[in-house]
């Protein structure tokens, strides 16, 4: 058995390559066709129209989904507006029972969700299992406990239901995002109507099963699948009293437009060109961490992504080689193994826009680098990519790409880098590497984001309030915070 | 070599070692450990940890005869089965030594001896020297030094540099791995600074645990000490081993050992030469894992022997 050292290393290279750990599917169904969620129940849609959905990785179909049309979107919120009457005025209590119902029922197919968000939207078994599901089920569950202290939470005020909501929601967290945006509305007593993304509606129809199960009386929750223009339908409905919107900073201009004068409340939650920025007395490996978690989870569809890397300059030349180091263990393909860091591009037109960007990098002078990675051959995919020798003028490091590319400028001092991480019509989130204690404060003072991360990043809490400054939106989601825009608090 | 690398400012040098987020090197860890490993990979795993063992007994009740008993299951872990390799070394006390050197001989097996006033240290140089010099006199070809942690926290790093290096010079070419106990240590910091000060001085392993205090070896300290090891290469160019010692008793602990060496050194550390766990009772778990890996079924325990 004696074995040379350097075949015994050779060794390790031919045969750790983890073998697959497929997340089994046996025990999801998925209906070949479904229809709309409307008063309750499974509906036919008016428009008679379907369209595919499929799994990015494979660019299999999955299944077919409506495309409601106006009769449709107005069926919806009538019968949001029938049943906001009875559940608004359903003692705050019980609706927080429905609440943690459904919280339990999610928890309880976690397994099912998970699969379905990755086999749907392209992302990592792990994430969806470790992430997403997860934090569904803790946003139901924190707001429930909302429920029946409105009046605490907003002392000598007369909180109040709006009516009806009408919300959108983007395709990089579709349950996650419809569970932040449906469990306050509901624990506020509105109604709601929610359009899920047109790549990504399976959790959404999955959801509307959980609130049948949770026997949520009819009409609470309503769910009508489309695209663009069935969004449109929802949020200028007359009868939507609120309107709640996540996705490209493009089309939630589009929505303000549309809604000025109407008297609808909003709140948007847009795009994103984070500054993760490391000082030279950062903890380097636990930094790299950070900055990997960062950019690449989710494949940098993350509208809170650090898409910047600030680095100081003395640190440079080791937190890239470190980096670079990393890069090359992120494992890239199959997005239900269990051992995969980066999953599927979420749809062509995403991998377009992506390699449109990163085209525009390498043309304007920046230089790119990626690990050698073998991509797969059917299906949307991109490699990790960083760009080093970016200057703050290139559209890499203006424009949010939403993709896993990270874009890496340095700094000198505190103050340069505060100055460059705010140089961006964006303000969603930032991330602070120091070991200084008050160095943290001092730029949290001045950073004009959302939410400012301190020795880590992409970290969310149902009690913790997220949004945005400037072109990132406005009005918060999570915590406290996240009740007031449901709230009529006059 | 000794001399030249002894630093009248060792101290502030020291306490200049870059720090460690705990709550990031837990997380790293954490997720690593989820890894899922099957089948191919997963036998060529367990043989791995297999090469890579270091069977230890180290009891005050340790007689010529149990030393016996180890050895036999070191050279053949699995009697009537070629396929399982032998272990990289039995790990003894010095005065076992001799015995273990006796029955060993012929075989690939080390005998590596735990020295220098083990588990605590807390004794003086000249007799740590001496208990190496006898060790390795008596045939050991791998000596297990403990470094002296209250030295290290009161701060006086030159004395712990120091014993390494006189230790060192008193294994002459015998391995030297130097025990940090870092559930003495108290902070991954120190733990980083603890690692850092045992390779400057001469270290060619760096080992986390006694296996006699709790907590004995953990995911997260085992990447901080792996980190330090691959920063430190990258400076001087010299490699430096890794082992892991102290609760490691299932088959899934030492894989995520593995996966852990994996992402965080690479492939080059996948050897017995960089690379050991040490344990006492992982042995059969790991038996038993590749047993129902072939063949799909689990045996009784009384199907692998118990030595």
């Amino acid at each position: 058995m004696a074995i040379s050292k350097k075949q015994s290393a050779d060794l390790a290279r031919q045969v750790f390559e983890y073998a697959p750990a497929p997340e089994a599917i046996d025990h999801v169904r998925i209906q070949p066709t479904y229809g709309l969620f409307i008063g309750g129940k499974m509906v036919e849609p008016h428009s008679k129209k379907r369209f595919p959905t499929i799994n990015p990785a494979t660019e299999k179909k999955l299944a077919e989904v409506s495309e409601a049309d106006a009769v449709d979107v107005d069926r919806a919120v009538k019968s949001a507006a029938r049943a906001f009457d009875s559940w608004s005025h359903l003692s705050p209590s019980r609706r927080a029972r429905y609440l943690f119902r459904i919280s339990r029922l999610i928890q309880e197919r976690a397994r099912e969700l998970a699969v379905v968000e990755t086999m749907d939207g392209g992302k990592p078994i792990k994430e969806s299992r470790d992430v997403d599901i997860p934090l569904s089920a803790a946003h139901f569950f924190y707001y429930a406990g909302w429920a029946d202290k409105l009046e605490w939470a907003f002392p000598n005020r007369k909180p109040r239901p709006l009516g009806v909501a009408g919300q959108v929601i983007p395709w990089n967290f579709p349950l996650l995002m419809l569970s932040w945006k449906i469990a306050p509305a509901l624990a506020a007593g509105n109604t709601v109507v929610l359009k899920p993304a047109e790549t990504t509606p399976l959790s959404a129809m999955l959801f509307a099963e959980i609130c049948m199960q949770a026997e949520l009386p009819p009409g609470v929750v309503n769910i009508v699948t489309g695209a663009g223009r069935t969004g449109s339908l929802v949020v200028e409905h007359p009868g939507v009293k609120k309107v709640a919107f996540t996705g490209s900073t493009e089309v939630g201009k589009l929505i303000q437009r549309a809604l000025a004068g109407t008297g609808k409340k909003l709140t948007l939650e847009l795009g994103g060109k984070a500054a993760n920025i490391v000082f030279e007395d950062a903890p380097l490996d636990q930094a790299v961490e950070g900055i990997v978690n960062g950019i690449y989870f989710n494949q940098g569809h993350v509208c809170c992504a650090g898409s910047r890397l600030l680095v100081q300059e003395s640190i440079a030349e080791p937190l890239m080689e470190k980096l670079k180091r990393r890069l090359g263990t992120l494992r890239l393909g199959d997005p239900l193994d269990k051992n995969t860091d980066i999953g599927a591009i979420n749809s062509r037109a995403q991998l377009e826009k992506i390699q449109g960007l990163v085209e525009s990098g390498v043309e304007e002078g920046a230089e790119l680098y990626q690990p050698e990675c073998k991509l797969p051959e059917r299906g949307f995919w991109f490699p990790p990519t960083l760009f080093t020798n970016v200057s703050q003028s290139y559209r890499i490091a203006r424009e949010e790409i939403f993709g896993p590319v990270l874009s890496v400028l340095t700094f000198r001092t505190p103050a340069e880098a505060v100055e460059k991480a705010n140089n961006t019509p964006y303000g969603l989130s930032a991330g602070v590497w120091t070991d200084k204690g008050s160095r943290i404060l001092w730029m949290a003072e001045r950073l004009r984001a959302g939410v400012v991360w301190a020795n880590t990043f992409n970290r969310f809490d149902p009690t913790s309030p997220f949004g945005g400054y400037k072109e990132s939106g406005f009005g918060r989601e999570g915590g406290i915070h996240g009740l007031a825009p449901y709230l009529d608090l006059n | 070599m000794a001399t030249a690398l002894s630093l009248t400012h060792l101290g502030s040098l020291m306490r200049g070692v870059r720090s460690v987020d705990e709550v990031g090197a837990d997380e790293r860890a954490a997720s690593l450990a989820k890894r899922s490993i099957k089948k191919a990979s997963k036998l060529w795993a367990l043989d791995l940890a297999v090469r890579c063992m270091d069977l230890t007994t180290l009891e005050g009740s340790d007689t010529p005869g149990k030393v016996t008993a180890l050895c036999a299951k070191a050279i053949r872990p699995k009697p009537g089965d070629a396929t399982i390799p032998s272990v990289a070394a039995i790990c003894v006390y010095p005065a076992r030594v001799a015995d273990a050197v006796a029955h060993l001989r012929g075989s690939n097996v080390h005998v590596a001896s735990v020295a220098t006033a083990f588990p605590s240290g807390q004794s003086f140089l000249s007799i740590k020297v001496a208990e190496t010099v006898e060790a390795v006199s008596a045939g050991a070809h791998e000596i297990d030094m403990v470094i002296d942690r209250g030295a290290f926290l009161s701060g006086d790093y030159q004395r712990v540099y120091d014993e390494v290096v006189a230790v060192k010079e008193a294994c002459g070419k015998t391995h030297l791995k130097v025990i940090l106990e870092t559930g003495e240590l108290g902070t991954y910091d120190a733990v980083r600074r603890a690692s850092i000060l045992a390779m400057a001085a001469g270290a060619d392993f760096i080992k986390t645990s006694t296996g006699k205090v709790q907590p004995a070896a953990t995911l997260p300290v085992s990447l901080v000490m792996m980190e330090a090891i691959r920063d430190f290469v990258r400076e001087t160019g010299r490699q430096v081993g890794f082992k892991a010692a102290g609760g490691i008793r299932t088959s899934k602990q030492a894989i995520a050992y593995l996966v852990l060496l994996y992402e965080t050194l690479g492939s080059d550390w996948m050897t017995p030469e960089l690379f050991r766990l040490g344990a006492s009772t992982l042995l059969n778990d790991v038996l038993m894992q590749i047993d129902k890996e072939r063949t799909g079924v689990y045996q009784s325990g009384d199907y692998f022997t118990i030595d």
